[in-house]
Formats: structure tokens, C-alpha cells, sequence
């Protein structure tokens, strides 16, 4: 079984995002003025060979390790099945 | 006393880190692979400053997982000094050997300039060779030098006196204008700043040259005690 691991990482509340504020200026230079916040993460996708293990927690630990600096960020994932 | 300067790919203050070591300060230094496994010989480590593994993902994540890192955690274990210089630092918050983490400057820019440091602790095994000399400047440059940590662990290097070094006129927006901390046994300093870079008066400074110099006199000291 194949698995597909959909990771979203994104800076925790009280974390200065000042990416995110320069695109959410330059939305509003192009006249979107109702933009009220942009925050900028980042989107894993990974291909992950079923081995036994709950994939989930495989997943889980990975983020804890590497995927994420969970000092300042947080992380979702979702778990779907694929084609071998 | 003799230095070991972990090179990663993407590092590109090795050279200038060792030629410090070398030609100013007259002290063995050697590159050492990223691919390393021991350290055995080395009395100092210097993680120098740089882009390793391109700062992909965050900067210093991956390069914490690189086979030297391990070496660097059990040399830190002994008691030896070890020195981050701007990614070195980096590379030892995401290691875990030294609290918080490093995030984009406040204004979103890369900053290079020479800025005016507190020596907040003047007795640690880095700094001891400042003397009564509470300021230094040292150039900096860097575009992820924002120190954060939680509240909790402020008071925590506050207790211990873990800060080591202070900006006067914070340029990135650091928790508590923080430019440098070591960990609580005193011999892990992580510091933004470049002190590689302030070594000859041809270079303009050579306000950096107090940080080698203390670990010299503390290894001499060591090994007379």
C-alpha cells in the first residue's frame, strides 16, 4: 500500500511572519485593499510506502524531527491512499 | 590547542574561520567534512557561518542531521568549548544544544553591518579575554538572525546568565536584544555576529580576536589546574 502524506506547516500565533506581511503590502499595492492578513507556510507532499507501522505517527515524528521547528511552528496532516 | 571547523556544503566562513585560526592567532585549525564522524584530537569546534545544505527547509535543519553533528553533540558533552558563529548558530538551535531559534529579521531584509554588542557575561570561557570592556562591535550578516524564544526560556538564560552577547540597537528584532547565548554548562556559544570577520586591522576591527584568545588562556588554564 501506497500512502500519500499531505504536511501543511505554518508559524505558530505568536510568531513574527514578516513574509507573509510583505505579500500581504504587496496584495494590497495591486488594489486588493480587503485583504486583512496573508501568513505563509509551507506544503510537503509525501510518497510513503505502507510498512506495517501506523503511518500517521510515522508521519507525526518526521514533522517533530524535521519537517517542523515545532519552537515556532505547527503542522496538519492528512493521509490519503494512492495507486502503487 | 587545536580547532576543527566543520565545512557543510554551503558553508563560506570556513576559509576565513581557519586562515583566523591559523595565520592570525598561529593555532592548528583543520577543515573538517561535514561527512565526519569523530573529533577525536580537537580541543575547540567552530561551526562557521554560511547557507549549509542551501538553508533549505529552515536554516541549519538539515544540517543538523549531517554525521559531524553527532560528533559535535558527544564533543559538547566533555566539556569542550564549541562555537557557532550566524549558521553555526542556526545549525546549533535546530541541534538542541543551545534553546530557541532563529527567525526571518524583523524587516524581512538581509542585514550587513557592523554593530555594538554588550558583553553581557564576561566570564564565560569566550569572552574573559574582554576584560573590563563591557562593549565590542562586530560585523553582521545575516537575513535569519531574529533570536525567539518562549517567555519561560528567557528567564531561564536570565538565571543562569546564558546571554552572552547583547545588539545596543537591535537590528532584527530579537527577543530581549539577544546576539548570543550559551548553554547553561558554559561551554556552547552560539552568537550572530562574526568575530572571524574582525581579526586584522586591514579588515577594519579586531574586536573578534578577544573570543579566540579567551579560549586560548582557558586551555591554558585547563591544562595547568
Amino acid at each position: 500500500m501506497t500512502y500519500l502524506a499531505k504536511v501543511t506547516v505554518t508559524y505558530k500565533e505568536s510568531i513574527l511572519d514578516p513574509k507573509g506581511e510583505a505579500i500581504n503590502d504587496a496584495l494590497h499595492r495591486l488594489g486588493y485593499g480587503n485583504v486583512q492578513s496573508v501568513e505563509m507556510g509551507k506544503y510537503f507532499e509525501l510518497k510513503v510506502t505502507g510498512n506495517g507501522q501506523p503511518i500517521e505517527a510515522q508521519v507525526d515524528e518526521m514533522c517533530d524531527r524535521l519537517l517542523a521547528n515545532v519552537n515556532m511552528e505547527t503542522y496538519q496532516i492528512k493521509i490519503v491512499e494512492v495507486e502503487d | 590547542m587545536k580547532f576543527a571547523v566543520p565545512a557543510f556544503p554551503g558553508s563560506n566562513c570556513d576559509y576565513d574561520m581557519v586562515n583566523a585560526l591559523r595565520d592570525i592567532l598561529n593555532v592548528p585549525a583543520d577543515l573538517v567534512s561535514a561527512q565526519a564522524t569523530n573529533l577525536e584530537g580537537y580541543d575547540a569546534v567552530v561551526l562557521p557561518g554560511g547557507f549549509s545544505y542551501g538553508d533549505y527547509l529552515r536554516s541549519g535543519a538539515i544540517a543538523r542531521f549531517s554525521p559531524v553533528m553527532a560528533a559535535v553533540k558527544d564533543f559538547a558533552a566533555t566539556g569542550k568549548p564549541v562555537l557557532g558563529i550566524c549558521n553555526g548558530f542556526q545549525i546549533l538551535t535546530e541541534a538542541g544544544l543551545l534553546p530557541g531559534t532563529l527567525q526571518a529579521n524583523r524587516s524581512a531584509q538581509f542585514i550587513c553591518q557592523t554593530s555594538e554588542l554588550i558583553i553581557r557575561n564576561p566570564s564565560t570561557m569566550f569572552t574573559t579575554a574582554y576584560g573590563n570592556q563591557t562593549k565590542i562591535s562586530l560585523p553582521i550578516a545575516h537575513g535569519e538572525g531574529n533570536y525567539y524564544c518562549d517567555a519561560h526560556t528567557l528567564a531561564e538564560l536570565r538565571t543562569h546568565h546564558q546571554i552572552v552577547f547583547e545588539y545596543v540597537d537591535n537590528p532584527n528584532g530579537s527577543v530581549a536584544n539577544i546576539a548570543g547565548i550559551m548553554n547553561r554548562q558554559g561551554n556552547v556559544l552560539g552568537m550572530m555576529p562574526h568575530p572571524e570577520r574582525a581579526v586584522e586591522t586591514i579588515l577594519g576591527s579586531t574586536a573578534g580576536l578577544g573570543i579566540f584568545q579567551s579560549l586560548l588562556s582557558h586551555q591554558r588554564e585547563g591544562v595547568h589546574a
